[in-house]
């Protein structure tokens, strides 16, 4: 079978959206299906990855950041709902005694849902065009990003009583008074996760074929090039980085729901770096290779880490070597060499 | 033959779409300089003490073609460096149509309409030769912009125009990487006439061509330079005789002589320091 690279990437999309909409629901179970929901919520940043690193060369081991904002965002609202009147349950225990003002927007899901799509927005792009202005790029900008995700972690678990520390935030169960928690609860987000998904995945198809996505694989090959051809490389480059952490920032709101939790954890190094994996293993340059690569790692994960909780770890690390070496372009490679898609 | 293209050449910038032609630099200002598009007085550029470019003065005619040569460390690359924006000037001044370069950022240079081709082809490899043009396309240079960009007919029949101009127009689907190197320094000067700069820096543009190709890239320049100006760093004399009214000697960052080709070849100060040691 000899198809185009286009018929390639249309089959792929829609292969996508009948195992997220189709197979995925009619097979799995309500616990098999929360886990695909929770690997789900981390395959937007995967796909921002892609975006950023795939197709711009801008490698940040910081996404963890704008994932936890989206997860903690979430999570506070949650909440707040589920201790109302009272103040959340960690704050009484660290004797805070009035709700810190940074809290209070979130007492409104309405304000809860715009700060997660738009307060990384400002953040993200002002954080990476005075980064990239500067022409700090490559490995510098990778560790750069990587400190900030790790100072944050320890921001936030310092603050033990407005933050929950190093427990996060927890035991909540109802959204709006939906109960999040059951069977017919998870299966909703689900869907309304997947939708985002496929919403995401699509709009960053259109946006790799329009000319900025041009734009992207020249300033990735050569900035140098683009800039001579009057562009403003820099504004490019946080343009493309800001679209990633909001989808980051989605995707963490989309874990807060699945998983019913929130941890330091999410913010750091180690999701940092394990994201950047999810999206190599799938294929950097794939957006759908993303999801699956998410999905696929994220099961592996879970497997390895039941079956042998001392050496997980280097089953993860090998199968990135692995990949970087035998399939530089991860799995979507491989389907494009078994399908026979012309490049 | 080449009459008949200069001709189509003037025909399609005419008919260039809104869109593209709106924020064009307007011309009536180059009459501001005296017919003089660039000029240079007392540019001095020191790398740790170490004046690549000193005191250097010199100007460039409006729809002139005008060629650099002389030896290795002469400063001629660091010219075109300071005139693009790539290397900040620690002296003196370069104008542009009466505007002061040496202040703006490369890419804000390069929307005045000052384009600069690399020594070794600096094309976008992993797109098509028609993508590698269509990015060049001038003022449209933002996100959103890009985003929303259209390839409208105009769009396309300028590319077209511009692919036939650089004897590419049978590979405008190819992926430019797998042109030869030749064809790469074609693509790469096909990118500045897209962005339609007024004045165009040139450095060794055929480097590493076949006798054939840089015949056919003399006639390609002598085409461009209907109706732009030109500055073109070359070795190969041959090339630059087959090319240049003016030539610039430059030696150790300093002008050296300036002349017709034959003048210029029969300057005992340039005999001196090509053949003197």
């Amino acid at each position: 079978m000899n198809i185009s690279a286009k018929q390639g990437e249309r089959f792929a999309h829609a292969g996508l959206a009948l195992l997220l909409l189709g197979l995925l629901p009619l097979a799995l179970g309500p616990y098999w299906l929360n886990l695909v929901g929770k690997y789900l919520a981390f395959s937007f940043v995967a796909v921002g990855i892609v975006l950023a690193w795939g197709y711009c060369g801008i490698l940040s081991l910081g996404q963890g950041v704008f994932f936890g904002f989206g997860g903690y965002a979430m999570a506070m609202f949650l909440k707040l709902e589920a201790s109302a009147p009272e103040l959340p349950d960690f704050m009484v225990w660290s004797s805070v005694e009035q709700l810190p003002f940074w809290w209070e927007p979130y007492s409104s899901f309405g304000v809860t849902l715009a700060s997660i799509f738009l307060v990384p927005i400002p953040v993200a792009f002002i954080f990476a065009y005075a980064i990239f202005r500067k022409r700090v790029s490559g490995v510098y900008f990778a560790i750069v990003t990587i400190a900030l995700s790790m100072t944050l972690v320890v921001l936030n678990i310092g603050q033990q009583g407005e933050t929950g520390g190093a427990n996060g935030i927890t035991d909540f169960s109802t959204l709006l008074g939906f109960d999040i928690i059951n069977d017919a609860g998870k299966k909703a987000i689900y869907w309304v996760e997947v939708g985002l998904l496929l919403a995401a995945t699509t709009l960053a198809a259109l946006l790799l074929h329009s000319r900025f996505g041009k734009l992207l694989i020249a300033v990735r090959d050569r900035e140098d090039r683009v800039r001579f051809s009057g562009f403003d490389t820099a504004m490019i480059k946080a343009f493309i980085f800001t679209v990633s952490a909001v989808l980051s920032s989605v995707g963490g709101a989309m874990f807060a729901l699945q998983a019913g939790l929130v941890t330091p954890s999410l913010i750091g190094a180690v999701t940092s770096v394990e994201l950047v994996i999810y999206a190599a293993v799938g294929g950097r340059l794939s957006v759908v290779g993303a999801v699956v690569g998410a999905l696929l790692v994220g099961f592996t994960k879970s497997y390895l880490s039941e079956h042998y909780p001392e050496t997980w770890l280097f089953f993860l690390g090998a199968m990135f070597i692995f990949v970087v070496w035998v399939l530089p372009n991860g799995l979507a490679d491989l389907f494009r060499k078994i399908l026979r898609v012309k490049a | 033959m080449d009459n008949a293209l200069a001709t189509t050449s003037f025909a399609v910038a005419s008919q260039r779409p809104e869109s593209i032609a709106a924020s064009q630099p307007v011309n009536a200002k180059s009459t501001l300089m005296n017919g003089k598009i660039l000029s240079i007085e007392a540019l001095t550029v020191s790398f740790d003490g170490f004046k690549a470019v000193d005191g250097l003065d010199m100007s460039i005619d409006e729809n002139e073609l005008r060629v650099v040569i002389g030896p290795n460390g002469a400063g001629k690359t660091t010219l075109l460096d300071m005139i693009c924006g790539k290397t900040k000037p620690t002296s003196g001044s370069i104008r542009f149509r009466g505007t002061e370069l040496s202040k703006l950022s490369d890419y804000q240079i390069v929307r005045m309409g000052v384009g600069r081709k690399f020594q070794t082809p600096s094309i976008y490899e992993d797109l098509t030769v028609a993508e590698n043009l269509e990015i060049s396309i001038p003022q449209v240079h933002g996100v959103w912009a890009s985003i929303f960009f259209r390839r409208t007919k105009e769009v396309r029949e300028r590319i077209a125009y511009v692919a036939e101009e650089i004897m590419l127009k049978d590979h405008l689907r190819m992926k430019s990487g797998k042109l030869s190197h030749g064809q790469k320094q074609w693509l790469e000067i096909g990118m500045l006439l897209m962005q339609d700069s007024d004045l165009m820096l040139l450095d060794e543009p055929v480097a590493g061509m076949s006798p054939r190709e840089r015949e056919e890239t003399a006639e390609l320049l002598k085409r461009i330079a209907n109706g732009k100006s030109l500055v073109v760093i070359e070795h190969d004399m041959d090339f630059v005789r087959s090319i240049a009214k003016k030539v610039t000697v430059l030696h150790q960052g300093r002008l050296l002589s300036e002349g017709s080709v034959e003048e210029v070849q029969n300057d005992p100060r340039v005999i001196e320091v090509y053949l003197g040691h």
